[in-house]
């Protein structure tokens, strides 16, 4: 069921830039604020959000972790520090992470 | 001829000018018990397109993908019996299916009962904070029920009303509406401490008016102590069930509130992102349930300041009622949910 609604009307979280979407409506922002918010950040249209092709390279450049996860990159933590600081929000999983480090 | 299903999910081939009726049937249905706005003609023609469109499987035009969230799929694998765990379910959530967030949960789906195992539980929230790159949100019901006897430690008021022992009934929802919003703060602030970034409150309201004011209550308590917290808030059903009946919240009574009211005290208490329920009717057909369901689901985001992910799992937003869910129906609420009903995220 979940598959499904993914593919009907889903973003299609580190596919595209669901997940960073969605980080915006955790903010309490509705849907097409988000997009525009995060589109604007990221230097890409609101349609190109969903493309997986697009995003994958856009993802990549950024390091902030795609669904192919190579050697070498950004991925899980790590990559959420780098979406943190690409959307300007301190992320809680990061702060609570980084208490343990420092 | 259009092949379409019941509300219990039996195939059938009716003509379209009966999907056209009962598309209209449901919109009142919605329009007259919610006392809300129903659709536009418009929108009950793109509802139509919508349910006789050819294809198994429909899809949103590009650019109007929304967000999804889950109710607990880390413990997805229970009940399907097979053995992954729920780190593996997540990681597997994220990197095939293409979800937007995560979600993490005890199989025992009650903040009541994680309450036993809250640092063991927090402790794999925390590696799974580290593994995943989308959001994770920790996930459970309020559970109000549990609190009353033989489970819990106050009289049963499911008891107490046949007897005619109203006052009773009401005290013991009250006194356990009090052990709950301790045990969903407690839980709600070991897993955040652990790394979630949001919290669930799922099925709330499923033993009544008690059990949404005690999510209300914990939700302000929460939001207070953590101001950046994401509550996610999905009910139990499409009105609040008056179990007490003078509950209040902000000076609203909480018995029979519908969801574009549901969600204006959710906003009041903090929650982040809510989630209304309408319930399928199964001797009914999906069009009828899918324009009930969109109607209210409209009226809910319309009213809304935050967003607003209807609930369309098993049974529940325009979904047929049956064990195994047809892709042709899921996908169908999916598109409507989105491009009808405007939610944010399901």
């Amino acid at each position: 069921m979940i598959a499904t609604h993914t593919l009907a009307s889903g973003m299609g979280g580190l596919r595209t830039a669901g997940d960073l979407v969605a980080r915006m409506q955790m903010t309490g922002m509705r849907v097409g604020e988000a997009k525009k918010y995060v589109a604007g950040k990221l230097k890409v249209s609101t349609r190109d959000l969903a493309d997986e092709v697009i995003m994958n390279e856009v993802r990549d450049d950024l390091n902030i972790g795609r669904v192919v996860s190579h050697h070498g990159k950004a991925r899980g933590i790590q990559a959420k520090m780098n979406i943190g600081k690409l959307l300007n929000l301190e992320l809680n999983s990061v702060r609570r992470f980084m208490e343990k480090v420092n | 001829m259009v092949l379409t299903r019941f509300g219990d999910g039996e195939l059938i081939e009716v003509d379209g000018s009966k999907i056209k009726e009962d598309l209209q049937a449901g919109m009142e249905d919605a329009s007259d018990r919610g006392k809300i706005a129903p659709l536009r003609s418009e929108d009950l023609d793109r509802l139509y397109e919508i349910c006789t469109r050819p294809g198994k499987m429909v899809g949103v035009e590009k650019g109007n993908e929304i967000i999804m969230t889950g109710d607990s799929p880390s413990i997805g694998s229970v009940p399907r019996g097979f053995s992954v765990n729920r780190l593996q379910m997540l990681q597997t959530y994220e990197r095939v299916c293409g979800m937007d967030t995560a979600e993490s949960g005890f199989i025992d789906y009650s903040y009541k009962a994680v309450k036993t195992v809250a640092t063991e539980e927090r402790s794999w929230v925390e590696q799974a904070s580290h593994l995943l790159t989308i959001p994770l949100f920790y996930g459970a019901m309020p559970d109000l029920g549990r609190y009353s006897r033989p489970d819990g430690p106050v009289h049963n008021w499911a008891e107490l009303l046949p007897q005619g022992k109203i006052g009773e009934s009401r005290d013991a929802q009250e006194e356990a509406a009090e052990y709950c919003i301790k045990d969903l703060v407690y839980v709600a602030s070991e897993m955040y401490e652990g790394g979630a970034e949001g919290i669930d409150f799922d099925t709330t309201g499923a033993a009544g008016d008690a059990d949404f004011y005690a999510a209300l209550k914990a939700a302000e308590i929460l939001k207070e102590k953590y101001p950046d917290i994401c509550i996610e808030m999905g009910m139990a059903g499409e009105f609040v069930l008056g179990m007490h009946g003078r509950l209040t919240y902000d000076g609203v009574r909480l018995a029979g509130l519908y969801p574009h009211e549901q969600v204006k005290l959710a906003e009041k208490a903090g929650v982040t992102i809510f989630g209304p329920v309408i319930n399928n009717n199964s001797k009914k057909s999906f069009a009828f349930n899918l324009a009930r369901a969109v109607t209210y689901c409209r009226a809910c985001v319309e009213a809304a300041n935050i967003p607003v992910h209807p609930n369309v799992g098993l049974g529940v937003g325009g979904v047929t009622t049956v064990e195994v869910l047809p892709v042709d129906v899921v996908s169908r609420v999916s598109v409507a949910m989105a491009e009808v009903g405007k939610a944010d995220g399901l």
